[in-house]
Order: C-alpha cells, then sequence, then structure tokens
C-alpha cells in the first residue's frame, strides 16, 4: 500500500509540476522517485507481510505482488525516462503524459495486490483508461485517433465481460474477497453462475493480454498508437494483465479441472500459431510485434498448466520477455521517430551506420526468439521442460514448432539491417541519447537474468 | 589450473579484439588463439599425468543445472582439434580484408569459446546453450562477410539457420523430458537412467533430428552445400573443419549411451542412411563445376562414412570416427584453403576456368596434391588410419556397409583427382598465379604435417582416445 501511495503522489506531483513549470526537471524526478519507490518495495519483501492486510482488506502485499510490482515499477523507469525526447513536440502536455503513466503503473500495481474483486477492477479500470488516453494522445494523428477509440471501444467491452462476471460471482458467494471466494469454492453447492462468473472474467482478461480469439484489437492498436504507447501496452500492460490473470486463476482454485486446463491447451497453442503465423506477413514493425506479442501471450498461457510453479516461471518469462520489448522499441523509436511509418524497409542498412544500436535489436529479438545467453532461452526452456513435467507434451511441440517460425519474422529484421543497402539517401538514426541508454541497459539486465536465472527465480521462494 | 580458463581466455580473446580495433584485430585473434592453443597443450599434458582438470559448480536451483565441464579423452581430442585449427583458420584469412574485421574476428573466438563449451560440458543445459551459442556467429559470419549474390546467400543462410535450430529445439525438448526423469541434467545422471524402449525411441528420435542436420546425415543435408559456398571460406573451414564434429561427437557422447537400445534396434537403418550419404554425396561430387560445391559434397560423404562408423557401436567404429574426424577436420581445411587460395589469384571458383597452375606455382602444387591424396585416404595420411577403422568396423556389422562405404575411397579418388587434373594440370593459364606467400604456406605444412605425421605415427592419439570410447561403450552395452 505504501508503494501505491508514494505512485500516487508522485503522480499528482507531475501535475502540479505543470503550474510551477517544472518541465525540464520533470523526467529526472520522477524517475528519481520511481527509484525510491522501487527501494520500498524491495524493502517491504524482506518482512513478509503477507498478513499486513490494510484497508478493509482491499490489498495485500505478498512476495509475488512485491515481484511483479519491481517489474513494473522498472519498466515505468524505462518508459518514462523515454518520454523526455519522445514528447518534445508535445510540450504543453508533457507532464500529464507522465502523470498518466504512473497511475497506469498503480493501476498495474493495483491489479497484482488486490485481494478484493472490487480493488482488482479499480486496478485494471485504472490501467486500461490510461492505456486509451495514451493510445489516442496524437491527437491529429488519424491512426492515433483510430487506435485510442478502437481500444477503448473493445476495451470497454472487456470490462464490462469482467464486471459482469464479478457480479455473477457476487451474486453466487456474497462475496468480493478473494479469500472467502475461495473458502467457499472449496466447498459444493455453488450454483452455475459460479463458473460462469469465472469464466466471463477470464475471457475479459484474456482480452487485455490479447490472447487468440480475443486478440483482434492488438495490430490495429498497437499500429495507430504513439510507438511509445506501443511500447507501454507490449510490456507493461501485457506483463500486468497476464500476472492478474494468474492471480485470479489460482485464487478461485488451486487445482484446475481437466476441461479447464484443456481449453488452455487450446487458446495457448491457438494464440501461439496465429500471432506467429501472423507475423510472418507484416512489413510495418509494429504490427509484427504485436503479433509477436499475441504468440508471447500464448507461450505465458503454457505456464497456466503447472499452476504450482506457474507464478515463477511467469515472472521469469515476463521479465525476459519485457525487457527484450523494451530495448526493441527503444530502438525501434529512435530509428522511426521522424519516419512516416513503421516499415521494415526503414532498418535497411542500418547494421553500417548504428552498429550498436542494431546490436541490441538483434540481441532484443534473439532473446524474444529463445536463443541462449538471453533470458528468452531460459524464460521458454522453464515452461517446456514444467509443461512437459505434467504431460501436456503437445502444447510444448506446438511451442518448439512456432519459436522456429517465430525466427522467420523475426530475422526478416535482422537482415534487413545487416544485408539490404538503403533504398535512398544514407540514413542515421536521430542520436537520442536516453533511447540508447535505455535500450543497453534493459538488454543487459536481460542478459544477466539469462546467464544467472536464479536472480529472478528466486525471487518467489 | 583448470578447463575453465581456456573458456574464459576465448572469450577475453573475443573481447579484446573487439576492443583492438580494425586494423589489429587479425593478429589479436590469432596470439589468442596460439594462446588458447598452448594452454590446451599444457591441459593434455595435465590430462595425461592424472591431474583433475574439471569443473563443477552450481549455475542455477531451479531447474536444477549445474555448470560442469569435464574433460575424457574424447573431449580433449576434440578440443585440442578445435584450438589447433582456430589459429590456422584464422591465419589462413590473412590474405583477405574484411570490413569490420575487429567483428569478424571476434565473432570467430566467440565460435570456438561455444565449441570448445560444447565439447567440454558434461551438463545437458550448459551443453546446449553452447550448443546453440555456436550457431549465431556462424551465422553472422557467412550473412555479412560471405560471397556471392545477397538474396541467395540470405536465403541459404536463414535455412541454415532455421534447419538447425529446428533441430536443435527437438533437441531440447528431449533435454527437458530426461530432466523430469532425472531431475539433474548432469551427464553422469541421465547415463544411469533407465529408459523404456519407447522412451528411448523418442529421445533417440529428438536428438537425431539435431545431429542429423548438423553433421549433416542424408535426407537433412539440403542447407550444406549452399551455405559452404556462400559462406566465407573461414566460415567454411568452421563449418566444415569443427562446427560439424560436433554433432558427431554429440552421437558419441550424448546420443548412443543415453538411448542405447534405439540405437541398436535402428542400427541397419542409421548405417544405411550414413552411407547413403557416402554414395550421394560421392556421385554428386562428380558433377560439380563449382570448387567449393566439389568439396562441400565430399565433405557430406565423408561425414556420412564418419556416422557410420558410430552407428556401428563397436570399439573400432567409434575409435575409427574419432580419427577420422579429427583428419578430416585437417584435410577439409586445407582444402578449402587451397580453394581460397586459387580464388585469391583468378577470382573465380569454377573448376573450368582453372588449369595449368602446376606450371606457375609447383610449391602449391604439390601441397595441394598431398591434401588430395589425403582427403581419399592414401596410405601413410592418418585420414588411411580413420578410413580404415571405420570400414573396418563396418564389415563386422555386414560386409555390404564395408563395401558400399568403400565406394567413398574409390569415387572420391576419382573426382578429387579429376579435380585436381582440371585446376592444377593442363594448359598454362594465361593469368598469373603467383607462388604462395609465407603465411600461406604455414597453413599447408601445419596440416600436412600433422596429417603425415600421425599418418605413420597414430598411437598418441589413440592412446588418448581409447580409454574414452572404452568407458563410452561400457555405459551403451550396460
Amino acid at each position: 500500500m505504501q508503494v501505491l501511495i508514494s505512485i500516487v503522489s508522485l503522480g499528482v506531483f507531475c501535475l502540479l509540476a505543470e503550474i510551477f513549470n517544472l518541465r525540464k526537471l520533470l523526467v529526472p524526478i520522477t524517475v528519481i522517485g520511481l527509484l525510491a519507490i522501487l527501494g520500498i518495495s524491495l524493502n517491504l519483501w524482506s518482512i513478509d507481510s503477507s498478513l499486513d492486510t490494510q484497508f478493509s482488506s482491499m490489498m495485500t502485499t505478498t512476495k509475488f505482488s512485491s515481484a511483479f510490482s519491481t517489474l513494473f515499477i522498472l519498466l515505468t523507469i524505462f518508459l518514462i525516462a523515454m518520454s523526455d525526447d519522445f514528447y518534445k513536440d508535445h510540450q504543453a502536455k508533457f507532464s500529464d503524459f507522465i502523470a498518466i503513466k504512473l497511475f497506469l503503473l498503480t493501476g498495474a500495481i493495483a491489479m497484482v495486490s488486490f485481494t478484493n474483486l472490487a480493488m482488482f477492477f479499480l486496478g485494471i479500470e485504472v490501467l486500461s483508461i490510461s492505456v486509451y488516453i495514451l493510445a489516442a494522445s496524437e491527437r491529429l494523428n488519424v491512426k492515433s485517433n483510430e487506435a485510442g477509440m478502437k481500444y477503448f471501444l473493445l476495451g470497454s467491452f472487456a470490462s464490462g465481460l469482467i464486471l459482469f462476471g464479478i457480479c455473477l460471482v457476487y451474486g453466487a458467494t456474497g462475496y468480493f474477497d478473494m479469500g472467502e471466494i475461495y473458502d467457499l469454492s472449496q466447498g459444493v453447492g455453488l450454483p452455475v453462475w459460479y463458473p460462469i462468473g469465472v469464466a466471463l472474467i477470464i475471457i475479459g482478461m484474456l482480452f487485455k493480454i490479447a490472447a487468440a480469439p480475443f486478440h483482434f484489437w492488438a495490430p490495429d492498436v498497437y499500429e495507430g498508437s504513439p510507438t511509445l504507447t506501443t511500447a507501454t501496452m507490449s510490456t507493461l500492460v501485457k506483463v500486468a494483465a497476464i500476472a492478474t490473470l494468474y492471480k485470479l486463476v489460482s485464487g478461485f482454485s488451486v487445482v484446475l479441472s481437466l476441461k479447464v486446463e484443456n481449453i488452455i491447451v487450446v487458446i495457448s497453442i491457438l494464440s501461439m500459431t496465429i500471432g506467429n503465423i501472423m507475423a510472418l506477413r507484416q512489413k510495418n514493425v509494429k504490427r509484427m510485434l504485436a503479433f509477436s506479442g499475441i504468440s508471447h501471450a500464448g507461450f505465458m498461457l503454457m505456464a497456466f498448466l503447472n499452476i504450482s510453479t506457474a507464478a515463477n516461471n511467469l515472472l521469469y518469462y515476463t521479465f525476459a520477455y519485457a525487457l527484450a520489448g523494451i530495448s526493441a522499441f527503444a530502438v525501434i523509436i529512435m530509428v522511426t521517430k521522424n519516419k512516416d511509418n513503421e516499415n521494415i524497409d526503414n532498418f535497411n542498412g542500418l547494421g553500417k551506420t548504428s552498429p550498436l544500436m542494431v546490436a541490441v535489436l538483434t540481441a532484443s529479438l534473439l532473446s524474444m526468439a529463445g536463443i541462449p545467453i538471453f533470458s528468452g532461452f531460459f524464460a521458454k526452456f522453464m515452461l517446456f521442460s514444467d509443461t512437459m513435467k505434467v504431460g501436456y507434451i503437445i502444447v510444448v511441440i506446438a511451442g518448439v514448432i512456432n519459436s522456429i517460425i517465430s525466427i522467420g519474422y523475426y530475422f526478416k529484421l535482422v537482415l534487413a539491417m545487416y544485408t539490404k543497402d538503403f533504398d535512398n539517401n544514407e540514413y542515421k538514426p536521430a542520436n537520442y541519447y536516453t533511447y540508447g541508454v535505455v535500450a543497453v541497459l534493459s538488454i543487459v539486465i536481460n542478459i544477466v537474468i539469462g546467464i544467472y536465472p536464479s536472480l529472478v527465480t528466486q525471487l518467489l521462494k | 589450473m583448470n578447463i575453465t580458463t581456456l573458456l574464459i581466455l576465448l572469450l577475453a580473446g573475443a573481447v579484446v579484439t573487439l576492443i583492438s580495433g580494425d586494423k589489429l584485430a587479425s593478429r589479436v585473434a590469432l596470439l589468442f588463439s596460439l594462446v588458447a592453443f598452448g594452454f590446451s597443450l599444457n591441459l593434455l599434458f595435465q590430462f595425461n599425468q592424472g591431474t583433475d582438470i574439471s569443473f563443477v559448480s552450481n549455475w542455477i536451483d531451479n531447474p536444477k543445472v549445474a555448470f560442469a565441464l569435464k574433460a575424457d579423452g574424447l573431449s580433449m581430442a576434440m578440443v585440442l582439434l578445435t584450438t589447433a585449427l582456430t589459429p590456422l583458420i584464422i591465419l589462413s584469412s590473412f590474405g583477405n580484408n574484411f570490413n569490420n574485421s575487429k567483428n569478424f574476428y571476434a565473432l570467430v573466438l566467440l565460435m570456438s569459446f561455444a565449441m570448445i563449451g560444447t565439447f567440454l560440458a558434461a551438463d545437458g543445459l550448459l551443453y546446449y546453450v553452447f550448443w546453440e551459442l555456436a550457431l549465431i556467429p556462424i551465422y553472422f559470419i557467412a550473412l555479412i562477410w560471405g560471397n556471392g549474390d545477397t538474396d541467395e546467400r540470405k536465403k541459404a543462410v536463414v535455412k541454415f539457420f532455421i534447419y538447425t535450430l529446428a533441430g536443435s529445439l527437438f533437441m531440447l525438448v528431449g533435454f527437458a523430458y530426461l530432466y523430469s526423469k532425472a531431475g539433474s541434467f548432469l551427464l553422469a545422471d541421465l547415463y544411469k537412467l533407465e529408459l523404456s524402449d519407447n522412451e528411448q525411441f523418442w529421445i533417440f528420435f529428438a536428438f537425431f533430428l539435431a545431429y542429423a542436420i548438423k553433421i549433416p546425415i542424408i535426407p537433412f543435408h539440403t542447407w550444406q552445400a549452399k551455405v559452404y559456398q556462400k559462406a566465407p571460406t573461414v566460415g567454411t573451414m568452421l563449418l566444415s573443419g569443427i562446427m560439424l564434429k560436433m554433432g558427431l561427437y554429440s552421437v558419441i557422447r550424448w546420443q548412443l549411451p543415453i538411448a542405447p537400445n534405439a540405437a541398436k534396434e535402428y542400427m541397419p537403418i542409421l548405417i544405411g542412411l550414413s552411407i547413403a550419404g557416402v554414395v550421394y554425396g560421392s556421385i554428386v561430387a562428380l558433377r560439380q563445376k563449382d570448387l567449393k560445391k566439389l568439396l562441400a559434397y565430399s565433405s557430406l560423404a565423408h561425414v556420412g562414412l564418419i556416422a557410420a562408423g558410430c552407428y556401428t557401436l563397436t570399439v573400432d567404429g567409434l575409435n575409427g570416427a574419432v580419427y577420422q574426424m579429427i583428419a578430416h577436420g585437417f584435410v577439409i581445411v586445407g582444402l578449402f584453403f587451397a580453394a581460397e587460395v586459387i580464388f585469391r589469384r583468378f577470382e573465380t571458383r569454377k573448376i573450368k576456368e582453372l588449369g595449368g597452375i602446376r606450371s606457375q606455382a609447383s610449391g602449391f602444387t604439390s601441397m595441394f596434391m598431398i591434401l588430395v591424396l589425403a582427403s581419399v585416404a592414401l596410405p601413410g595420411t592418418y585420414n588411411f588410419v580413420g578410413e580404415f577403422t571405420v570400414l573396418y568396423s563396418l564389415s563386422q556389422v555386414n560386409l555390404w556397409f564395408a563395401l558400399i562405404g568403400g565406394t567413398t575411397i574409390i569415387l572420391g579418388a576419382y573426382y578429387m583427382l579429376r579435380m585436381f587434373q582440371h585446376t592444377m594440370l593442363g594448359e598454362t593459364n594465361t593469368k598469373v598465379f603467383a607462388e604462395v606467400s609465407l603465411n600461406e604456406t604455414i597453413v599447408f605444412v601445419v596440416i600436412i604435417g600433422f596429417l603425415l605425421f600421425f599418418g605413420l605415427y597414430p598411437k598418441p592419439i589413440t592412446d588418448l582416445v581409447n580409454p574414452a570410447i572404452k568407458e563410452i561403450l561400457a555405459v551403451i552395452n550396460r
């Protein structure tokens, strides 16, 4: 709770900073503030405060929530650090954007630390509304408007489903509190709308993580939004949603029935395959990463098949995926900042002009593809290994085949950078210092946890 | 002192090369590779003294993975092959000017690092990490510094990458399954596993995909010729000289001992496929017009025979396979280098456009001749020792295998000598062929010297490899 309150106050401070004309100092102050909050969050860890239920048991701090909060804060630091250069042309709304990102973070943290479904819904709405605003934040760009609108309509539909589901669960059990609901669900005699409610909530969350067949919004929204927002959506928002889905599923019951597991198998394989096959055909990098995100959602769903170890694997996978995503997007923003589209041709020949950035992008793509020494490899391996343990070999085989397919489109970008020549005159991407620093830092963290996976896997012990 | 130092040395070498700048890069890389070679000789000395040079430490707690490097005679032989060939390969590239040479040589050392890791790893996952890691440098080496049309090269290299990765991922699934059974990735624990025949079949099959693509065994060879042709010669040497030995080594180290029953049951098919590669490679090589492609197919034939030797599961077969791996590693590097030497002067690899080199460069011609003869296993060269042992082991299994496998020598002699005749002899070429330079001579002389010395006195290698092979066979026949 301390973490949540301090982030909100930081957000309010950002809004006030506008009045005191502190715009120039805003990013450094926010980053320092977030680092301090990261410290608080890490400090909370050592005290296992899962019994510390303040505010009428609306939320608890557990190792699970602290670990994910740490990741969220880390990602937000990266995203805010990039804002300074990204919103250069939007000086008037600059502090608003920063504040919205901070509110988004509060939503994400509320989502992983709730104990009460009301808090869960609040969290998901705070997060979603922030993202709707950010998606439509380029007011004069038609695509951005379209993205914001689409995301808002479909997102609120999903929120509606979730709310409806919560109502049904409440109707069945008489509680919003997860603990009480869990106790009741262990007994017998819950009315039929209890499972219906749970299913609706889960479907709503599948919308948010863009798993097939609820993925149709993702490519358009990713493409239309400003690139920094796309980065936010594909890393922070997706990671927060999947962690919440885990918390919900494991909260409703510890042992999943065979039927539920079969549905997960189907959705997981479907997401992986659809995402990868569609990504093969894309010319626009943001669209491509949107589809790749869909396939990663499929991989992450694989963790749910072995729910007892899922938290660990999910945490590691989300770390690997989000950090690779941040560094990839940092480079993509840098390259496409002054272009009118994000097509792959824009990356032609970059290997010669900016070798470091290209190496970083290559590394992050290799991580997403799951090549060793990058954390993406262990992330996938742990999933495969644990899924194998529970006997779902078919999912593992599908995952392996999809990993191979994914090479096809990740390498399209790599090939463009290293082997193609410039289309027109020589082009050097705008040399923004912060993008480079963010890209390098996040890929370094990615490689470090790739070499010492225990750094992350120990967190939930 | 233990074997990790060797790995650290090569990794540090890659970093230093990267920092040293384009001008110094090749020399720094050569220096590091020579130091690594000296170091590995020292390790061999220690190993022969009986000092424990292995290294085990915990790496990841969950899943339980150890950073375990262990050397026995087989690993030592492969490590020495790598460290001996790396300086030769680097030295052989001194006549080329590469753009961004610091990246190039750093990648070469990185690849050498990964391959040595693969040969030493005694933990399944660590082994897999090294195995995959070796793929990335060669991908970039072939992609960026390769020759020929960019689009075609891109296609060939991406096909190669996807093929090998696909194979490896199935091996990873195999390892994941083994882990779920054994609860550890340690080689010793995996050797102890009692798997049912059905399990063994699937594990064997998963591993087979990875190795058959890497080696390559028919019908997984389609990536090979194009990549060999399109990669820069250094890349081709690394691929054919060392990297495909990773596949063969892994058959002996991982595949056979973990799933011996499957290996025994499918032995005729496995040997049949390998020998089909021998015949196919030899016949296709007959028709090649491009020097590098011809060598690629001859390499396909030779490794087919090595693989056949591995799958005989006899002492002679495995021993012969290791001898032949070493011999083939040296001779193929020498032959590809000869092709490169010709290319440097004539700017072509088309056999038709060559000819008459003998009258201009007699020294080169005689060295090339020795290499050609070594590659067709002339008695007195180390290749003869290897090839003969393998053929002998095949005859123990079934005489027909040995007879068909023996065609490699006959057909090999035919296409290699024909190639030699067309490139070296004949009318004087109008273009000038300068005699080989000092650097080039050193590479040839070292390779030829090695092949002849051990051809006449194979005992040191035999003594090194034999005990390790016997140990592995004891596991296979447990």
